[in-house]
């Protein structure tokens, strides 16, 4: 188990060198000229533009400025933005507030849908199951934006109940409605992942066995069941994770949530190099740490995958 | 008449001083009894793209803060959009070239340090050397000594332009290299407000943490979530605040601020989004807001493509702005958004005429298919017209091509760009060969900068590679003029000989679409879009 972790964490190196160096080149290849889209409108002072162009470190060839970050990057620098506030700091400030949007939808999406999950494919073809079936249709074939302004007319303009906007974007009761809309497409997923597969078990002969001993209901489920059933939710749940704080980017716009998703979109924009590689690594790095942790979950649920 | 100026400039510092003494009692009020001078109130804003160095920010998102916390020479009434002096007692010059300042004696920095003439003098010189990367440092271009700051390659080879000289604490002068009769109205722009003597300990963390001089003083600065700036009680400045402060609230999107706006949790925005111009009016009553901005909006021209150097072109661009029906299109594509344009000059700004473009911005088909005719017609029988597709600038394009395509018979097409910046670098780098969409925002509402910025030979927006003597000539007469007032003049004069080549079609002047909340009152938009700050009242 020791070495496969260690195997898992030495894997994780080159795919951080390899995806900065996608991005850099992704970024760079944007169209358009950073240095220039910052005087807006009115035309470039060529002089002005050339001096900023040796600040940035942008006007040496691609490689160079490749070298030029990984280098900073290795001494803890991040880079600046043009805001002038290193891109470390920006992060700082930024990550929290999406890892705790991305985890309150991870955990409403999570026990939401894993219980309606398990109604549902315990009790195939009732009504119970029907209507899960119709609103996890319904969410998922609506898309993302639309779910939240949805929400937020309901929620805020007609009931009154939030503000349309999230004030304050480090308190969590704030949080509560956008965290609901970004985990929904998921929650969907969760419940029809975990009906289908209890669907499935509850036919298995190690289920009819337990039920033949005599054993209560309520082992059979939790013990049996479930542990064998939720072997495919997690592996979807290990990747949602990272897909969560990407996917903030629309919510976060729409209900003006201060996490990265904002940073990143107005990053990206401005083609600010430093901070869409700062923040994409880490998010690199979120997707890597998640699918360990699926795979180590694996082991737990299922003693037959444990490697060596 | 140098005498003569000595002498009104001296009256004018005497009279200050007596209007100061006698004045300074009377600071606040003026509010109706409802309101609360000690409240503030929330704007909509967006993250400043550069740290807050008043040189540093040309967008909304640092421009408007810092306008707030600095105060310059002068400004421009927000009502309607003349000079009025500010932390200048008075600008005199006789000759368009020298300037000379006197300043109030009594200003001070938010620090407590009072201002002074040597504080304006070593904030442009640092602002126009390049090698402090201010972004804003061409706009000192007009001083003598520029060159030697801000050389066009290489490093600089002084640190101060020889046309600044301090003559004492209140006074210095400006000298231009050339004439620029309305050289008062650039100053009003932010990038000429003064710097406190320690800004320049640490300008990285001055840009984090301002000390300014204007109406209001900064707070704190919560990145990507607000600015907090309250007023500032020894503001000398002739608009005291009504208000306790601006905080300025990030939004992503104009959706979010105005959903905001109407639960009451955003005070005063921007514009409305797109989606809400049809029903703002009903959403919020008479809190809703539609005033002119000095903005324009012009479709031009590659005149430097063989295909459109012709002097008989102009005929086609004649005829193709009398295809456009704009009152039809501002009415129902821009849902009154937007208010048809009749001159190169944007309405409410100072020495903007009416219909100065004659008849060639009247919807006339019939004339209009005539005069492309006459002009050879369009090169191909097709016009594309190229914009930047993430504006919100597609609907407009496309009425404008069936316009023409429908009154003149010339195919007509919308070219989108991805994005602002690649259509930019495709008109700035000439590879555009049909027209293409373009506009102005005024930097101070004079019809000058409508016009010297954009059509002059060599301007540096002047995208359309227009050149006209003529006009060079009558904005040369112009900028020599005695006042800013024979100037405006001066420069219709030239306006009108847009006529003649057409370089760039009027199409339409923008329009401030906002509102405000109902906990607070007196907000009146200037010619900038921006409110008048410090005349909101909030509701007590």
């Amino acid at each position: 188990m020791g070495s496969y972790v260690l195997r898992r964490v030495l894997q994780m190196i080159p795919v951080f060198f390899g995806s900065t160096l996608l991005i850099f080149l992704m970024v760079y290849s944007l169209p358009g000229d950073p240095i220039v889209a910052l005087f807006g409108d009115k035309a470039a002072d060529p002089a002005q533009v050339a001096a900023l162009r040796q600040k940035y470190y942008l006007d040496q060839p691609i490689w160079k400025q490749y070298l030029h970050y990984m280098g900073n990057l290795f001494q803890g620098d991040f880079g600046t933005s043009f805001t002038g506030r290193p891109v470390s700091e920006i992060m700082a400030d930024a990550f929290p507030v999406t890892i705790r949007l991305a985890l309150m939808a991870f955990v409403f999406e999570l026990v939401v849908g894993l219980t309606l999950g398990v109604l549902s494919g315990l009790r195939r073809g009732s009504v119970v199951d029907t209507v899960v079936l119709v609103l996890t249709l319904v969410v998922i074939s609506i898309p993302v934006f639309v779910l939240a302004y949805i929400a937020q007319t309901i929620f805020a303009t007609n009931l009154g109940w939030v503000t349309p906007t999230v004030q304050d974007s480090t308190d969590l009761s704030q949080l509560i409605l956008p965290a609901i809309v970004l985990g929904s497409l998921s929650l969907a997923f969760v419940a029809r992942l975990t009906r289908t597969s209890i669907g499935e078990n509850l036919r298995a002969d190690y289920i009819r066995t337990a039920t033949a001993k005599g054993l209560p209901r309520r082992t059979i489920i939790t013990r049996h069941l479930l542990r064998n059933s939720l072997i495919p939710v997690v592996t979807f749940l290990g990747t949602d994770l990272g897909a969560l704080m990407g996917g903030a980017i629309v919510t976060e716009g729409i209900f003006n949530v201060q996490g990265i998703g904002n940073v990143l979109y107005r990053a990206i924009n401005q083609k600010e190099g430093p901070t869409v590689v700062g923040i994409v690594t880490v998010l690199v790095i979120v997707y890597l740490v998640a699918s360990l942790l699926v795979d180590l979950l694996y082991a737990v649920l299922d003693p037959r995958i444990r490697y060596a | 008449m140098p005498e003569a100026t000595r002498v009104r400039w001296v009256l004018a510092a005497a009279t200050s001083v007596a209007l100061v003494a006698s004045g300074c009692g009377s600071s606040g009020g003026g509010g109706s009894s409802s309101s609360d001078a000690s409240k503030t109130f929330s704007y909509q804003s967006s993250e400043p793209q550069n740290p807050l160095q008043p040189a540093n920010a040309n967008e909304a998102g640092g421009g408007r803060i810092i306008q707030n916390l600095f105060k310059g020479l002068v400004d421009y009434d927000p009502s309607n959009a003349t000079l009025r002096m500010q932390v200048a007692d008075s600008i005199d010059t006789s000759d368009s070239q020298t300037f000379n300042v006197t300043l109030k004696s009594n200003w001070t920095f938010h620090d407590g340090t009072p201002v002074k003439s040597s504080n304006f003098v070593n904030a442009w010189n640092w602002a126009a050397t390049t090698t402090n990367n201010q972004i804003n440092s061409s706009w000192f271009s007009d001083i003598q000594g520029y060159k030697d700051v801000h050389p066009d390659s290489g490093a600089p080879t002084a640190t101060t332009m020889s046309g600044l000289t301090v003559t004492d604490d209140t006074h210095f002068t400006i000298k231009l290299t050339t004439k620029v009769s309305y050289f008062e109205y650039k100053l009003g722009y932010i990038a000429f407000s003064p710097l406190p003597d320690s800004f320049y300990n640490d300008p990285a963390a001055a840009g984090q943490n301002p000390i300014g001089n204007g109406p209001y003083q900064f707070v704190s600065w919560a990145h990507n979530s607000q600015v907090v700036t309250k007023s500032y009680p020894n503001y000398q400045g002739v608009d005291k605040p009504k208000n306790g402060g601006v905080v300025f609230k990030m939004y992503t999107t104009a959706e979010a601020a105005y959903a905001d706006l109407q639960s009451n949790n955003l005070d005063v925005m921007d514009q409305v989004p797109p989606s809400a111009l049809a029903t703002y009016k009903n959403d919020l009553g008479d809190r809703a807001i539609d005033s002119p901005q000095g903005a324009i909006q012009n479709i031009g021209f590659p005149l430097y493509q063989p295909d459109w150097a012709g002097p008989e072109k102009a005929k086609v661009r004649q005829g193709l702005s009398m295809a456009i029906d704009r009152a039809t299109i501002t009415k129902t594509v821009l849902q009154g958004s937007r208010a048809p344009a009749s001159a190169w000059v944007a309405e409410g700004v100072e020495g903007y005429k009416q219909g100065n473009c004659g008849n060639f911005c009247n919807f006339d088909p019939a004339q209009a298919k005539q005069l492309i005719t006459e002009g050879g017609g369009v090169p191909g029988n097709k016009l594309t017209i190229t914009y930047n597709a993430d504006g919100g600038h597609k609907e407009w394009v496309d009425a404008v091509c069936n316009s023409i395509r429908q009154n003149t018979g010339v195919d007509c097409v919308g070219d989108p760009k991805v994005d602002f910046k690649t259509a930019r670098a495709a008109i700035t780098g000439h590879t555009v060969t049909g027209a293409f969409r373009t506009g102005w925002v005024q930097d101070y509402p004079l019809n000058a900068n409508f016009l010297a910025d954009v059509y002059r030979t060599g301007a540096a927006s002047n995208d359309f590679g227009y050149s006209s003597p003529e006009f060079d000539k009558l904005a040369t007469q112009a900028d020599q003029a005695d006042s800013i007032q024979a100037s405006a003049t001066g420069y219709q004069q030239a306006e009108a000989v847009l006529q003649q080549d057409m370089p760039a079609i009027p199409l339409w002047y923008y329009r401030t679409n906002s509102g405000y909340s109902t906990n607070v009152q007196n907000v009146v938009f200037d010619s900038f879009g921006n409110p008048a700050w410090t005349q909101v009242e909030v509701k007590g």
